[in-house]
């Protein structure tokens, strides 16, 4: 269950290019947290009263929770200046995550979006590959995703790998062979990039769970802030959109109007 | 420790302490439940609620500004079948008044809305008269005082339960706009709505919220707040349910020493899903420390 509290930091780690790791120690939000899931983190500047949502990287062990995470702004740039020893607020886990369907898992990563698939590689059993999307070769993760199997490149700028985007290089290993036979997408990253994954496995016939971002003020469900659009009306709102924090962020591709 | 009464009255309800929640940061408690004991607040007050479901704005619907937010939710709602269906039972479980913010995009809407609510189990109706008039071209009905007023009576007359009224602090003379709902025969009023902002992202030159406009809430707006509720109490005789970037007890009792008899705390619950039950806590603990018998006593004393 979801809880709100104050935690130690136990490791921080500046991996480039404005990537940033931090790892805190939670053991009972650890127990329950699932890959997919994220957790609401707080500024100590209680003048940004708003929660900053980052999802779950891995869990590491031992009661600790990893997060990956850009600095883009105020937030996260507090974040960056902590050290381990001292504390952060945090709110989690939250969010369904990523369902396990027994079949073969092909993750699509795009820049921040890559963390989350981490402890999904890790638990989905049968992973097919990741390919993972950068800017450029100032790459992050990548050994962690080697570990657990075989990972494709792509960057906006070509400097390493297939030049272009996930799509791009998902659509180039098909043409050399990379089979998609009994698959299921998992998917995380920039609108552009997620709507991309939803026309490719609708032109494929295939299954696609897509975490979507969207800008939050509660995190837990009540506020109406991080809706999406739905195709058919959602059983809580009544209406034609669901909450990105409580019945996402994880959609079956299928379920979701990016238009 | 001294004995306190904290419990106070708003339209013949009485609430075991002054503090509620503000509508549409809380849901209907569901959510909210997982981390405050619903049984700890003098009343949940629930997201406005229409006679039909609403779909609300487009995103992005919220933006973080300094101190306080902006939002656009647009009123996004189940319609009044859903919510007496699935949250006022949910709510009645607790032992916790029961207030349902009310809002439409006609007279005929809210009249009807209210009318729907008239055998339900709940203790109070509060009137969000700030929602966009759609027949009037959108200007909101809370800023005329012949409208307010009109809407007042015809839901007064409709409603079963006391009808708060809920003002938008857009406006030039709060005092003259709780005149006109008191003399609509209002039970009360609450006060206040966000104040209309924007925000714009010089790096994208966009807008934040979808909406281009949204209501500015949080502590950046508590010192107007208490200014206006202040006014407010000094115009009228009904009680006042003052909220505006309450976050604290001593938040709280600023709005009670204006002149309101409860309190609603709103965006300070997305910081702290316990903020409300704190600041009810921090409201008993001032009365024992500053040997005060009776909340109602501080009611309106800093005149
Ligand atoms: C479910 C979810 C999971 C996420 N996981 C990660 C992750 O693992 N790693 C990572 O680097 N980023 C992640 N993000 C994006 C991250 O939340 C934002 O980058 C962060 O909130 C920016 O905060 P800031 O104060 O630095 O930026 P500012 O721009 O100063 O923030 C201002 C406000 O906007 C909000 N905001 C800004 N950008 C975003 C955004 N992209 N999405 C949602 N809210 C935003 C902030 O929370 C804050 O309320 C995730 C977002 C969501 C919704
Ligand atoms: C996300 C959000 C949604 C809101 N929805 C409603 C609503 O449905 N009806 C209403 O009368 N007021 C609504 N409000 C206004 C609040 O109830 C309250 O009047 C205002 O936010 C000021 O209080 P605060 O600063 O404590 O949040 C909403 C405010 C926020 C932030
Ligand atoms: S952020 Fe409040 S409902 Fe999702």
């Amino acid at each position: 269950m979801a809880l709100q509290t104050r935690v130690k930091i136990t490791k921080t780690a500046d991996l480039g290019e404005g990537i940033f790791e931090l790892v805190f120690s939670c053991p009972v939000m650890a127990e329950s947290a699932r890959p997919g899931q994220f957790v609401n983190v707080y500024c100590d500047d209680a003048s940004r009263m708003l929660p900053r949502p980052i999802s779950i990287c891995e869990l590491p062990g031992d009661g600790q929770i990893r997060l990956v995470y850009r600095v883009v702004g105020a937030g996260t740039k507090e974040l960056a200046g902590k050290h381990p020893g001292d504390g952060i607020t945090v709110l989690g886990p939250l969010g369904n995550g990523y369902p396990f369907e027994g079949k073969r898992a092909v993750l699509l990563g795009g820049g921040v979006g890559i963390p989350p698939l981490l402890e999904l590689e890790k638990q989905i059993g049968i992973p097919a590959a990741a390919f993972l999307g950068y800017r450029s070769d100032k790459t992050f993760l990548l050994d962690d995703f080697r570990k657990y199997g075989a990972v494709y490149v792509s960057s906006d700028d070509g400097s390493i790998g297939v030049k272009g985007t996930v799509i791009t290089a998902l659509e180039r290993a098909v043409s050399d062979g990379f089979s998609l036979e009994g698959a299921v997408l998992y998917a995380c990253g920039p609108g552009p990039m997620l709507k991309g994954v939803k026309a490719f496995t609708e032109n494929n016939g295939l299954t696609a769970y897509i975490s979507l971002e969207e800008r939050m003020a509660c995190g837990i469900g009540a506020c109406l802030g991080c809706v999406c659009k739905t195709m058919e009306v959602n059983g809580h709102s009544g209406v034609k959109n669901a909450r990105v924090c409580k019945d996402g962020p994880v959609f079956d591709a299928r379920e979701v109007d990016l238009s | 420790m001294s004995q306190v009464n904290t419990e106070v009255s708003i339209a013949g309800v009485t609430l075991k302490n002054p503090v509620t929640v503000a509508s549409g940061t809380f849901g209907s408690g569901q959510e909210f439940s997982a981390f405050v004991d619903l049984n700890r607040l003098g009343a949940v007050t629930t997201k406005g609620v229409a006679v039909e479901p609403w779909a609300g704005n487009p995103t992005p619907r919220v933006a973080e500004t300094p101190s306080g937010m902006l939002n656009a939710i647009g009123l996004q709602n189940p319609g009044i079948d859903t919510f007496l269906k699935r949250d006022v039972p949910f709510l009645r479980k607790f032992d916790t008044k029961i207030i349902v913010n009310v809002c439409g995009h006609s007279e005929d809407e809210y009249v009807e809305c209210v009318r729907r609510l008239a055998d339900a189990d709940v203790d109070l109706l509060e009137i969000n008269i700030s929602c966009p008039n759609v027949k009037a071209g959108g200007i909101t009905f809370g800023t005329v005082p012949e409208v307010a007023q009109r809407i007042t009576r015809r839901c007064r007359e409709a409603a079963r339960q006391p009808v708060i009224m809920k003002l938008s602090p857009n406006v030039t003379s709060i005092a003259e706009m709780a005149k006109a709902v008191e003399a609509g025969g209002a039970d009360g009023i609450s006060l206040i709505n966000t104040l209309t902002g924007m925000k714009i992202n010089v790096r994208t030159r966009t807008f934040a919220l979808a909406n281009k406009t949204g209501g500015l809430s949080g502590p950046a707006i508590h010192p107007v707040a208490v200014r206006m509720v202040y006014e407010a109490a000094h115009a009228v005789k009904i009680p006042i349910i003052g909220m505006g970037g309450i976050a604290t007890a001593e938040d709280a009792l600023e709005m009670i020493l204006a002149g309101a008899t409860c309190v609603s705390v709103g965006t300070a619950n997305f910081r702290d899903p316990a903020a409300s039950v704190r600041v009810a806590d921090g409201i008993r603990e001032y009365l024992e420390q500053t040997h005060t018998a009776d909340i109602k006593d501080l009611i309106g004393a800093v005149k």
